[in-house]
């Protein structure tokens, strides 16, 4: 029978074991680069037909936020000069928030809001009707600084994320760490932004200055 | 000179037994997270950034355009430079690679294709904006600005 064989030693020599797992160890240590697919995410507009003309929009200039940037990386916000875009974001959730002549969609919208939200309504009659009108519009030049450019961007979806937060009590960063992948989180997120789009327009960049 | 000797030694040997399993796992840790770079990076990358990062559910939908100023600069001059996979490309070339992502994917996520753009903070908006034409034209409209963390103080 197979049992009268003489048995050996049926241990496998461990001790080096330790040895080879470093190495492995070591290896992925170096190869290994962390995933890093974190950005701001844009909707491009979808491409023009040459054969249809463009649409022709008419929105009351106080409806518009215009933050254009040169190519020495100056702002002019709503008509007015600075050099950092310091504080932006503060001035763009003011404006989106402003409701100084509201449509019936507007209302309907205010009345959704949490009172905290509503009582940040300026009513400025020079400001925006309603969030559902009011539109930031960012253009750049060639020769902006893509630094800059996304640090204006960054702003004005800060202040849109802080009023979806707020909207649900929530902080704006953790509004946008709803993941929408269970039913209480989607549930959240879209009471957050429900009939109040991002109205961020990335205008096309004038030619001046640039390559 | 006895009353220092009688100290007895404690046994000073730690146990190694348990070391290659913790090897072992800090092995698996480093494999599973672990994503071998499949391309040279033949563009400068400094990645500027932001606030207001999201994070995509769906990796498999992303693809890579790099763009910055080629790092051999005496090859491929000084002006910043469009990279998809492992070559340089000019801007019409886009509309061709963004097809040829596109048909990787599954019919279904097709729509769905994003294109994470990082870019070196020293581009200025006109390249950028040449890529972004094309993108259009090639309808990959979803774009993702590629960014590392930034805490306001506020």
């Amino acid at each position: 029978m197979a049992r009268s064989k003489g048995r050996g030693s049926q241990e496998v020599n461990a001790g080096s074991m330790a040895d080879i797992a470093f190495l492995l160890l070591i290896f992925f240590l170096v190869t290994t680069t962390m995933a890093s697919d974190k950005g701001i995410l844009n909707i491009l507009p979808p491409k023009l037909d040459p054969n249809v003309p463009p649409p022709d929009i008419q929105k009351n200039e106080r409806n518009i936020f215009t933050i254009l940037i040169n190519a020495n990386d100056d702002l002019l916000v709503e008509g007015e000069y600075r050099r950092s875009p310091d504080g932006l974001d503060k001035e763009i959730k003011d404006f989106v928030l402003n409701f100084g002549a509201p449509t019936e969609k507007g209302v309907a919208l205010y009345n959704t809001f949490p009172a905290t939200l509503q009582a940040q309504a300026l009513r400025r009659a020079e400001s925006s009707d309603d969030p559902t009108e009011a539109v930031v519009s960012i253009k750049t030049n060639r020769g902006t600084s893509y630094e800059l450019f996304l640090e204006v961007f960054d702003l004005a979806k800060k202040a849109y994320f802080d009023i979806y937060g707020e909207r649900v009590g929530l902080s704006a960063d953790e509004y946008r760490q709803l993941t929408g992948d269970d039913d209480a989180s989607k549930a959240l997120q879209d009471r957050g932004k429900a009939d109040l789009p991002m109205a961020i327009s990335i205008a096309e960049p004038d030619k001046i200055g640039g390559n | 000179m006895s009353k220092f000797k009688k100290k007895t030694k404690a046994d000073t040997t730690i146990p190694t037994s348990a070391l290659p399993d913790i090897i072992f796992m800090l092995l698996f840790f480093f494999m599973v997270t672990t994503v071998l770079r499949d391309q040279e990076i033949l563009v400068e990358q400094k990645i500027p950034q932001a606030s207001q990062l999201q994070k995509l559910q769906k990796k498999s939908l992303i693809s890579y355009l790099f763009i910055g100023k080629p790092k051999n600069t005496s090859l491929y001059g000084s002006e910043p430079r469009v990279q998809a996979n492992d070559v340089l490309v000019t801007a019409p070339d886009i509309v061709q690679w963004v097809n040829q992502e596109r048909d990787k994917l599954p019919e279904a996520d097709r729509g769905g294709i994003t294109i994470s753009m990082k870019v070196d903070k020293d581009v200025k908006m006109g390249p950028i904006s040449d890529v972004q034409t094309e993108l259009r034209n090639a309808d990959a409209r979803r774009v993702l600005y590629a960014s590392t963390g930034k805490i306001y103080d506020n």
